[in-house]
């Protein structure tokens, strides 16, 4: 069968599927009530408009890197890491035991790398066990890892309540850390060079972020392991064959998964919250997947499409106030859709566009 | 004696109450999964289905409904009010119906993704979760103004209680009458449509030409479609089935079991229906006692919530809570027993042309 050009495949059909999504959005914005091009307009100055919004926005898209990176990770394995959810919940548990127990006697200087273990051991050894499971037993890996994510919440709401919850507060959290383990936020490190910013939770995990990028590609497409990865994905049997070990391969990409996906912890726990509550990680788990699929598994990709769902998500909540009848809910409503038509009905396209192409090439 | 039987009956009792909804859920994965299509969207229909069954309840139920005939002048001045009243007096039944379309325009959403366009099962699935998680709260405030909610509804726009016969006389009798009335009788209709739901289920994989069929689009398509029959149009009724089931479901958490949505109300009771559908290894009657445990084990949780237990202090209730999920998990890793799925779940099927 032939294939479509490589401009049409990466160019074109991205943008239409997008367009569509954003159209059928757009419908149900005006179904509300609303015009859809005054809430566009609204959404783009929201998260584009100042250094404030755009300090934001990069807040967000920190979140969406890591976890769209983790999902990409395992895709390319041709595994469905629908866990991010949880991994970065026990991602979160490991940077506060790290910070509740070092940030008295640690300075910044280890402190953050130690934290950045943590997260994501704690992460990774959350993806490890359905990654083994799957290999070694034959359970399926979505399966497995939409339970882990329940289980991680249940671990969590117990141990916040009990054992790690600050004292005489009747709230499920820990107490706040010393001000050596809080990252160190944009607008301060800003100030230091003397440019002046807003006030913004941006802070140091967004290079964290950024140097994970270079690490997963540099992993994916400079080394042999990556190599092996990427041939596992297209045929597990065909790599089998070659020498690769698929077992032992599926339980490293799911840690190296679960370890990424742990990481968006530092943005929330570390730069943000100074302390482990319940839930910080909002669905950013989920999100990970429509990111990844937006950026086609490329950290390039995937940082455009994290700028786009930060985009999404600082402008929504701008939504609120500016409208009476959308709530940022609708956020929701278009990461859905995008979901939809960029992921489940990526091939919906294909054959018309194939029929374009062969007419006039 | 008699304290520690009632005891266990209201624990008995709020196990089917919880479990219904679960039993119906888990029909519909169990037929849509069984016909090879993956249903994780299981939660978003749930929860869909609560908003528009609630939604619509309290519409036909209120003054807004009924104000809707008055616009329509070829009704007639008794015409319009017969209709309001018809409307008003079967305000439930209509959030039923609703619940219905909508659940089912979402499994049909769900098919035409992963059957005509052969899409990822599961990407469609979070998106139909992720979809209806936005919807229902966009929707809800526009249509209501009530950060999300629908307005709590009144006695005469849910499913109230049936008494049975005799039920009040017979709680008199030892034993067997309490039994009687306070386990069998005293449900809302939609927890006996759960229970009936299973030997139905049971019936159509199990005893008709369409089950046979639908059983074997799961595993083999290729011979399906060889005997000329249409797998895709069998997934598709399938997928609408489920629709179906999921609808009844979330109309029973809104409109019958909780009086009105809230935001969020399935609060992961998909995916335990998901859960208890594995472990029940696909089929009706094993899914139903695992419905029954994970209700029995909620039911449990809530009465043990802030009691201390000897030895172990307070009761663990988060972590009874996560168990229907360790259970699972431990099952599928095959150390009681092996689930085997459907061998084509998931696979996309074309006609042999390549992709």
């Amino acid at each position: 069968m032939n294939r479509l050009p490589a401009w049409a495949e990466i160019g074109v059909l991205p943008v239409i599927n997008l367009a569509l999504a954003l159209a059928v959005s757009g419908l149900v914005i005006w179904a509300v009530g609303e015009n859809p091009f005054d809430a566009m307009l609204v959404m783009v100055r929201g998260a584009f408009g100042s250094d404030y919004a755009i300090g934001y926005t990069l807040y967000y898209a920190t979140n969406f890197i890591f976890t769209g990176l983790a999902v990409s990770v395992a895709f390319h394995a041709m595994l469905f890491n629908i866990g991010g959810e949880g991994q970065a919940a026990l991602g979160g548990l490991g940077v506060a035991l790290a910070c509740l127990a070092f940030d008295s006697v640690l300075p910044a200087v280890l402190m953050i790398p130690v934290a950045i273990l943590f997260s994501a051991g704690f992460g990774a050894g959350w993806a490890l066990i359905p990654g083994y499971l799957q290999a070694y037993r034959g359970s399926h890996i979505v399966i497995t890892t939409i339970m882990f994510n329940f289980i991680a919440a249940g671990l969590l709401v117990p141990l916040l309540g009990g054992p790690l919850k600050r004292e005489g507060q009747s709230s499920p959290q820990t107490r706040e850390f010393a001000e050596d383990a809080w990252l160190p936020k944009a607008h301060e490190i800003l100030d230091g060079v003397g440019i002046g910013m807003a006030k913004t939770p941006l802070n140091l995990a967004f290079v964290v972020a950024i140097l994970a990028c270079l690490f997963v590609w540099v992993l994916i497409w400079r080394t042999k392991f990556g190599y092996a990865l990427r041939a596992m994905g297209h045929s597990e049997h065909a790599a089998e064959y070659a020498g690769v070990k698929v077992r032992r391969m599926t339980v490293i990409a799911m840690s190296i998964s679960g370890a990424l996906a742990g990481m968006m912890a530092l943005n929330e726990i570390m730069g943000v919250q100074h302390k482990l509550v319940l839930n910080f990680t909002s669905g950013y788990g989920f999100t990970g997947i429509a990111v990844a699929l937006m950026g086609r598994n490329h950290p390039v990709g995937i940082i455009l499409a994290s700028v786009l769902f930060g985009a999404l998500f600082q402008g929504g909540s701008e939504l609120d106030f500016e409208f009476t009848t959308i709530t940022r809910e609708m956020v929701l409503v278009i990461q859905g859709l995008i979901i939809l038509f960029s992921g489940a009905l990526a091939l919906m396209l294909v054959p018309a566009m194939r029929r374009l192409v062969m007419r006039n090439g | 004696m008699a304290e520690a039987w009632i005891d266990i009956l209201r624990i008995l009792d709020g196990t089917l109450r919880l479990a219904a909804p679960l039993i119906l859920c888990a029909m519909a994965g169990l037929i849509s999964e069984r016909s090879g299509i993956i249903d994780i969207g299981l939660e978003g229909k749930l929860l869909a289905g609560a908003f528009a069954s609630a939604a619509v309840a309290s519409l036909a139920g209120s003054a807004t409904g009924a104000g809707l005939f008055e616009a329509m002048p070829w009704l007639g001045e008794g015409g319009a009010e017969t209709a309001a009243s018809v409307l008003n007096a079967a305000a439930p039944w209509w959030g039923l119906l609703a619940a219905i379309l909508v659940c089912m325009f979402l499994g049909a959403v769900h098919g035409f993704a992963c059957i005509t366009h052969r899409g990822d099962h599961i990407i469609s699935g979070v998106a139909v979760n992720i979809l209806a998680a936005g919807l229902t709260v966009v929707v809800g405030f526009a249509l209501f103004r009530q950060g999300g909610q629908s307005p709590p509804l009144g006695r005469d726009e849910r499913f109230g209680p049936l008494q049975w016969p005799g039920a009040e006389g017979a709680a008199e009798i030892p034993v067997i009458g309490p039994l009687y009335a306070e386990l069998i009788s005293g449900h809302n209709i939609l927890v006996y449509v759960a229970l009936l739901a299973v030997p139905l289920v049971a019936l159509l994989l199990y005893r008709t030409t369409f089950g046979l069929r639908l059983r074997a689009v799961g595993e083999t398509p290729e011979a399906v479609d060889t005997a000329g029959i249409s797998v895709h149009w069998l997934r598709y009724r399938a997928v609408l089935i489920a629709g179906l089931l999921c609808g009844i479901a979330g109309c029973y958490l809104s409109t019958a079991h909780g009086a009105g949505f809230v935001r969020e109300m399935s609060a992961g009771k998909g995916f335990i229906a998901l859960a208890a559908m594995i472990f029940g290894k696909w089929r009706p009657w094993t899914t139903l006692f695992a419905c029954l445990l994970f209700g029995f084990l909620e039911s449990g949780a809530a009465r043990l919530q802030g009691v201390e237990l000897p030895l172990i202090g307070p009761a663990p209730v988060e972590l009874i809570l996560v168990l229907p999920y360790v259970m699972t998990v431990i099952l599928l890793a095959g150390f009681f027993g092996k689930a085997v799925p459907p061998r084509a779940l998931g696979q996309p099927y074309g006609k042999g042309r390549g992709k």
